[in-house]
């Protein structure tokens, strides 16, 4: 049990000739509960998604529970992804089954059990989550906490040994917030799973994560328990925990001056009006 | 000057290849779904359900169009036969032109619009939603779990929706011409039956709508999965598989047509 | 929707469309009235079948006893061999005539048969002798001409013998 269940070395990835990740060194222990955190748009989701399976690096390994995932063949990697849970950002249920269907639906497509068998533990998986009652409703008449809720309830049902989270977080109001990340930790630590949560929430999880990976530009920036972070120095980290718009992660996206864009001099206009 | 001249040229090029490019993709995404056709054998309750959502949802367009249909052929049949002193024919008329073209092509179009572009949206909207991938990250695979069946589902009620088609429609001709106008009963059926053969034209009626069926089906799935996962990709999908399956089922028509009664 | 509504649903609508598909078999085409019934195959030579396509009833005083079968050339003789698939509960003597008529003036054409007297019955493979071919239009059209032609010979104060000329 020493090895880790997640690790990922030099890992590099990018859509055709753009760089999306460069060099990413990550493990996650049995256990714990892992946060990647970063600005919006700097290829937290697309981690998951390598780890998944569902992508392909250019370079470096993932090994998960020993195995490595770009490696595996089509059924490998199904009897793989049958031991992780992904938590998709909107929840992504099947609109066209009640929540009960939805949480059922692994146990009914890999294994024979009896439906009695399949009922109790659905029944249990929603219990966990706070649901047991909102069985017989369909997706479409959930809020979007609960949703996710569901989701995660399904993510759960075959008792995997990792569950990815890409944004739980996000949209949520605040007692849903607390709800959903005590929920996160509670799970990990009743089900003895990993998670790995991706989320740009810091304050939400540096309360219930054991370490934290912070990416940007497609590199780790820096790691460290929740209590390292909050006491780091660095600036993309001060920026990122403080929420402030000036540090060195930009306000702009790369873009010629302004100036040139609307063809005028912007500083000789203002030194005119000055003057 | 020459840039004028070669950007349309290369345009055309670009799209000739393209749209090639996407024949090809589609073929395979064909031969995809009936390689992993199992599940729906093991399960059939998978494809009973989307026989519902194809078929029994298409139920009252078929009938009532079929009965309007055959209606208006029997008025239009009755007019000119009346020229010619030769109205029993008019079972012989209305039945072979629905047993023939209108069934299978009315009620190909119809599905296409009805179901197909249902089928389109339902896939689009489910890549759009992620739902598609978050089935592949559960270890189940989409074309074999949702593709599948949609395609036997539309493949089982396309014959059955052609052949209520053409019944309704020669009840309406019958309606016309014999309750309506006054027909004789008896040499409307008897001219018809003598008229219409099994194998050489309601048989064929049925391979047509059975290849119609697996055009729209597989067009109508194609889209929904190719379609970009936005609101504006998954509505454009939509339209699109509208209009090639129309176009399909025309063309589909004529070559069936012209090898199955012409022997070309 | 409850699974058990959705299997009535289907189920219903799989049986409506098999019932579609039997009234066209049965009432709107023709397999309820012969396609099964045994057959057996005699010849007949015509010199000429006009527009006689295979499949087309074969009738005898009126009823459909048979079907064509293959129609084909004979190189030697220059003439068409049309095979006849016959009601196998129906015989008929080997001196009956078989002619290729019209219904109506522009409907199909079929085969009639009529029975001659002899004592032997026709069997599989048998020939029929007598044959009269069909009757083509423009032939008739041209005979009637012909003879009117011929009237106007005699008789110069025929307003047609102007036309054809």
């Amino acid at each position: 049990m020493s090895e880790p269940l997640v690790e990922i070395r030099d890992l590099s990835f990018g859509y055709g000739s753009r760089p999306i990740l460069k060099g990413i060194n990550l493990t996650a222990g049995r256990g714990q509960v892992i946060a990647i955190m970063g600005s919006s748009g700097c290829g937290k989701t697309t981690l998951l998604r390598l780890i998944g399976g569902a992508l392909r690096p250019t370079q470096g390994s993932i090994r998960v529970d020993g195995l490595s995932v770009p490696d595996l063949k089509q059924r490998a990697l199904f009897d793989l992804r049958k031991r992780m849970g992904m938590l998709f950002q909107f929840g992504a249920l099947f609109t066209d089954m009640t929540v009960f269907d939805n949480v059922a639906f692994q146990l009914r497509e890999h294994t024979d059990l009896p439906e009695a068998i399949i009922r109790d533990l659905v029944l249990m998986k929603l219990h966990a989550v706070g649901l047991r009652g909102a069985a017989d409703l369909l997706p479409s008449e959930l809020s979007g906490g609960m949703a996710r809720r569901v989701a995660l309830a399904r993510a759960i049902a075959l008792d995997p040994m990792l569950i990815m989270y890409d944004e739980p977080f996000a949209g949520l109001d605040p007692i849903s917030l607390g709800v959903t990340g005590n929920m996160i930790r509670r799970l990990t630590d009743a089900l003895g799973m990993t998670s790995l949560v991706v989320t740009h929430d810091v304050q939400e999880s540096l309360k219930i994560v054991d370490y934290v990976y912070f990416v940007s530009n497609g590199v780790i920036e820096a790691e460290g328990t929740p209590a390292e972070i909050r006491a780091s120095g660095l600036p993309f980290v001060h920026q990122f925990v403080h929420g402030e718009e000036e540090g060195p992660v930009p306000f702009h996206y790369p873009a010629v001056d302004l100036g040139v864009d609307l063809g005028v001099d912007l500083g000789v206009a203002r030194g005119e009006k000055h003057a | 000057m020459p840039k004028r001249v070669i950007s349309p040229i290369r345009m055309l090029g670009h799209r000739v290849i393209e749209s090639l490019w996407r024949m090809g993709v589609a073929a395979r995404f064909f031969a995809l779904i009936l390689m992993r056709s199992g599940a729906c054998v093991r399960r059939p309750h998978l494809v009973i359900r989307e026989v519902f959502s194809t078929g029994v949802l298409s139920l009252i367009i078929i009938i009532v169009s079929g009965m309007f249909v055959g209606m208006v052929l029997g008025l239009q049949g009755y007019d000119t036969l009346q020229t010619y002193g030769s109205e029993e024919a008019l079972g012989v008329l209305v039945a072979l032109s629905l047993v023939r073209e209108l069934g299978p092509v009315v009620a190909a179009l119809l599905f296409a619009s009805r179901a197909g572009s249902a089928i389109t949206a339902e896939i689009g909207l489910m890549r759009a939603t992620e739902q598609i991938e978050a089935m592949q990250m559960m270890a189940v695979d989409p074309i074999a779990r949702v593709v599948a069946p949609r395609f036997w589902g539309g493949l089982i009620s396309m014959p059955l929706l052609a052949a209520m088609f053409s019944a309704m429609g020669i009840f309406g001709g019958y309606l016309v011409g014999v309750v309506l106008i006054g027909v004789d009963d008896g040499s409307f059926w008897s001219q018809m039956q003598a008229a219409v053969d099994f194998g050489d034209d309601i048989l064929q009626g049925v391979i047509k709508s059975v290849v119609f069926g697996v055009a729209v089906t597989t067009i109508a799935l194609f889209e929904g999965f190719d379609a970009p996962p936005t609101a504006e990709g998954v509505s454009r999908a939509t339209t699109r598989t509208v209009v090639t399956s129309s176009l399909a089922i025309l063309a589909l028509d004529f070559i069936l047509t012209a090898v199955m009664f012409r022997g070309l | 929707m409850e699974r058990t509504t959705l299997d009535l649903w289907v189920g219903l609508f799989v049986a409506a469309g098999l019932a579609a598909l039997i009234f066209l078999a049965l009432k709107v085409g023709n397999l309820g009235d012969f396609n099964n019934a045994e057959t057996y195959a005699v010849e007949a030579h015509f010199d000429n079948i006009g527009g006689l396509k295979p499949r087309a009833p074969v009738k005898s005083a009126g009823v459909v006893v048979g079907r064509v079968g293959t129609i084909t050339f004979d190189p030697e003789l220059f003439e068409a061999v049309v095979q006849l698939d016959l009601d196998s509960r129906y015989k008929f003597p080997t001196d009956s005539t078989a002619a290729i008529m019209t219904s109506g003036l522009l409907g199909e054409q079929y085969i009639a048969l009529d029975a001659g007297g002899e004592e032997t019955m026709l069997k599989a493979g048998g020939h029929l002798d007598l044959t009269q071919g069909a009757v083509v239009l423009e032939q008739l059209i041209g005979q009637f001409l012909f003879n009117k032609n011929d009237d106007g010979k005699t008789d110069a104060a025929t307003p047609l013998k102007g036309e054809i000329k």
